[in-house]
């Protein structure tokens, strides 16, 4: 099959992007949408171009290290799916793609399709864990969890990282990053104990970051690669307003 | 030379304890006198460097990726081993150090491994604290299933996603330590060269990815957690960016490769459909517990695999192994399937592929609790093939996957440099020549928690008096600049080639010539035609781009070169090794029904390699494997 591609290219930070135009022929409908922008490259380094700069690494759809948005859509037409797990038998022969970097304050592009995503990383780091160091840990079995809630609070914690909701967000909020990550320790009896101090810390660092906030337009659920729920920023809201109405971080 | 294992005094299952009790402990006011390196960030490094900055090191904590949360260890599917013993089967640590030792082939070390076993009691319980969710029973308590080469259920899993949230769990644990300071993160960094002062490592040389800026950073011990170079065949089930030049750096600078040709062929992972291809999906190994695995009865079948009637299928695994079936362990299953393809009864476009059928279980346990078990697995063969497994027999096939081959350590984990270890899948000890399914995530967390905060304080103790390492040193400048020219050379090629031209070509080669089964000639052939694609690429690759910005092709470029001396070495290494054993199949050496033939008579030690130069032979270096609590015995799974 032929595309014509639209592709993002800037050269770093400061300088300005632009849309710069590639036809590709004969390529194979079972191809991944990243192995066809490795078939690009290839051609543009033998044509003594500079190759498309974009995020990848597992293409297992696992690492969350992928992403940009394909035709104004994170990650692509294909709900729940990872830019790496996005086949060329998605599109039409002929089309025409349109390949951006993911848009947020909060994520500024680094160069052509890669952003920086670190901000995730600082929301973590703020607070996304139980304060447990190694070797003080008691039997498993002397924690007991019924499996809907082990079951539900993996549903929370299988969130890749990949900044998919944020892009697609019309303010930039990273509020399904962060309430995902606050619902899976919440739900658990091992992150019950922090629970106010996390809520108030992630909350106040996700702010920091300069990501928007939530107006509940949901499209973060509708773009996610893992199909997180928004009902977790119901429950990072609940959580929040908890800390606050018993004004305690413990 | 002569390696010293450092093997602690006293019976098998008091020799770790025996260690710990005697083991040199640096007083907490002087831990932050001493800084400490990770490299790597997956279950290894980050539970290394987060464990260490709760003991108070100063903690550099380096990854390639732009968070630590992408490491590899977090595609792992099917899950983590653990003599837990909680479905009162008859496990135990005694049980599980017998089974990865028979599945290793008798080729690793008693000691390393009875530790190993023994330490999966204490990470199942650090996990949990952690706030993993394990699959868990309706009472509340853990969950178990089964994994290949293996009668009990010790596999401890959350769904399909056991190493992502393993890993999340040690990101998490690192970031805590981030927050406070104890770890420096450096994220986007890759080191290119190690920094050797007085014979003891000293530092690292990396380059930051997005200016491309060449940094030193200098350290009291350094820790290469970096996993495996299985990415060397090109198509593998390893992530784009896995590579081996970090512990190829290290061992040009001194440490020694130990048996670089073991690198274990999966049996599930999805088959090749195009030259294009980038890189073979792993499908979890637990998916055998259920699905059935078969090819058509006849060659050349061209029918669709249901309307293939039940007696005209070859379960073969169930046929050749009945005490094991469809569990056989991974060397014994991946070469079932190819022995079958190669037969001519390969199934799909391609004829490269075998079935994997859930239709039995289905009809059995209902579509439902199949989903519950396996669903993003399903969810992901569709997505990437089309195909809906609920319906048809997945197509399966094997692929290049973990390296149980890597950097010579010790007991302590300490290669041949002091200073210098190397934590899970970058050190080649625990697995023997073959890895059992769920013991990947055990050992490099294993590693990174319990072992190294032990055995390196116990390095680290006569180090407090050194003072700060200076980055200002000769032998940091040289190698600096050694890495500064390497890159400027490559630049300088301007060649007509591709770097992925070059790494495919030597991933073909090796996968066949030395990939699921090898010979002396092949080998021979293998290694000639290396030192020629080496020679080719050193004239005409083509790396486009600047050198002091973000440059993909680049890093790429460093990472082939570095692959070409690996390839070389496996094949030596293959060659040396008259024997069949575990994931190394010298044709030459099997039984008339094509069993692998062992050779304990002569073959009963570890090939550990030494560097010799860019045109010198590398030189072999033999540490004898004795066995005082089990006696090899032929392995068979029938």
């Amino acid at each position: 099959m032929d595309l014509h591609l639209k592709i993002w290219r800037q050269k770093d930070r400061k300088s300005e992007g632009k849309l710069v135009n590639y036809d590709l022929k004969g390529l194979n409908p079972h191809m991944s949408f990243l192995e066809m922008l490795d078939t690009l490259n290839e051609k543009l380094i033998i044509e003594g171009d500079e190759p498309v700069e974009f995020d990848h690494d597992c293409r297992e759809g696992i690492c969350g290290q992928c992403g940009m948005m394909i035709n104004g859509i994170a990650h692509g037409p294909l709900k729940h799916t990872t830019t790496c797990q996005l086949h060329l038998r998605s599109f039409k022969d002929g089309e025409t793609i349109l390949i951006e970097p993911f848009k947020a304050e909060a994520f500024p592009v680094k160069k052509d399709l890669k952003v920086d995503r670190s901000a995730f990383d600082r929301i973590i780091s703020s607070g996304g864990f139980v304060s447990v160091n190694t070797g003080q840990a008691p039997d498993a079995t002397a924690i007991p969890v019924t499996h809907q809630t082990a079951e539900e609070a993996f549903d929370s914690a299988a969130c890749i990282g990949c900044g998919a909701c944020v892009a697609t967000c019309k303010n930039g909020s990273a509020a399904l990053f962060t309430s995902a990550k606050i619902t899976h320790m919440a739900l658990l009896p091992q992150g019950k104990e922090e629970r106010s101090k996390r809520v108030l810390d992630m909350v106040a660092q996700m702010d920091a970051e300069l990501f928007g906030h939530c107006s509940n337009t949901e499209a973060c659920e509708v773009e996610c690669p893992q199909g997180i729920s928004v009902l977790n920023i119901a429950r990072m809201n609940f959580e929040y307003n908890r800390a606050l109405f018993f004004n305690k971080k413990g | 030379m002569i390696l010293d294992s450092k093997i602690p005094q006293g019976p098998l299952e008091q020799k770790w304890d025996n260690y710990k009790k005697k083991a040199k402990l640096v007083n907490p006011a002087n831990r932050k006198k001493l800084d400490i390196i990770v490299v790597g960030t997956g279950l290894a490094g980050s539970s290394a460097a987060a464990s260490l900055g709760e003991m108070g090191y100063n903690v550099k904590s380096f990854c390639f990726q732009d968070s630590p949360r992408r490491a590899h260890s977090v595609a792992a599917q099917g899950g983590v081993n653990a003599a837990k013993n909680y479905k009162n089967d008859g496990d135990s640590v005694y049980r599980m150090f017998a089974d990865t030792l028979k599945g290793g082939d008798f080729r690793a070390r008693e000691a390393n491994v009875y530790r190993m076993a023994e330490c999966s009691l204490n990470l199942i319980d650090q996990a949990v604290a952690q706030g993993v969710p394990f699959g868990r029973e309706y009472g509340g308590y853990l969950n178990n299933r089964s994994f290949g080469g293996v009668q009990v259920s010790r596999t401890f899993y959350a769904r399909g996603q056991t190493g992502q949230q393993l890993l999340l769990g040690a990101y998490q644990a690192l970031m805590r330590q981030v927050g406070k300071g104890s770890v420096q993160l450096f994220s986007r960094h890759e080191m290119l060269d190690l920094v050797i002062i007085d014979g003891k490592a000293r530092g690292i040389i990396v380059r930051n990815l997005d200016t491309g800026e060449i940094e030193r950073h200098a350290a009291h011990a350094v820790i290469l957690a970096t996993g495996g170079y299985g990415k060397i065949y090109y198509l593998s089930t390893l992530a784009m960016g896995c590579n081996g030049s970090a512990i190829w750096r290290a061992h040009k600078k001194g440490a020694l490769m130990a048996s670089p040709s073991w690198i274990q062929v999966h049996p599930t992972s999805l088959p090749q459909s195009g030259d294009y291809q980038s890189k073979l999906t792993l499908m979890s190994e637990s998916l055998r517990n259920d699905g059935r695995i078969w090819v058509p009865a006849k060659q050349d079948e061209n029918r669709a695999p249901n309307d293939i009637p039940e007696n005209e299928r070859d379960y073969y695994l169930e046929r050749r192994y009945p005490a094991f079936g469809n569990l056989a362990p991974r060397d014994i299953s991946s070469r079932a399937a190819k022995e079958r393809i190669d037969a001519g009864y390969g199934t799909g476009p391609l004829k490269n592929a075998v079935y994997l059928d859930f239709s039995k279980a289905i009809k059995e346990q209902g579509k439902e609790k199949i989903k519950e078990k396996y669903g993003n697995l399903f969810d992901m063969y569709l997505k990437i093939t089309g195909y809906d497994a609920y319906k048809e027999p997945m197509m399966i096939s094997p692929s290049a996957h973990f390296s149980m081959g890597g950097l010579w350590v010790d007991y302590e984990l300490m290669t041949t440099i002091p200073g210098l270890f190397a934590l899970g899948e970058a050190n080649f000890a625990d697995h023997g020549a073959n890895r059992l399914g769920a013991n990947s995530l055990l050992q490099a967390s294993v590693d990174g928690y319990f072992i190294a905060p032990y055995t390196i304080a116990n390095y680290l103790a006569d180090e407090i008096h050194t003072g700060k390492i200076s980055p200002d040193t000769p032998e940091f400048e040289q190698a600096e600049n050694a890495v500064k020219k390497q890159i400027q050379d490559l630049m300088n090629i301007k060649g007509t080639k591709t770097v992925d031209y070059f790494h495919k070509t030597l991933g073909k080669l090796l996968y066949d010539y030395c990939g699921l089964a090898r010979n002396e000639k092949g080998l021979q052939y293998a290694i000639q035609e290396i030192r020629k694609l080496k020679q080719e690429f050193h004239k005409d690759v083509r790396v486009s781009g600047q050198v002091n910005t973000m440059n993909a092709e680049l890093e790429k470029a460093g990472r082939v070169a570095d692959y070409f001396e690996i390839g070389e070495l496996m094949c030596y290494d293959a060659l040396t090794r008259n024997e069949s054993c575990g994931a190394h199949f010298r044709e030459e050496f099997q039984t008339p029904d094509g069993e692998a033939m062992r050779n304990d008579a002569e073959y009963q030690f570890i090939s550990a390699w030494k560097w010799t130069g860019e045109n010198g032979e590398p030189e072999l270096i033999r540490e004898p494997l004795i066995f005082e609590e089990i006696q090899p015995t032929v392995r068979s799974y029938k």
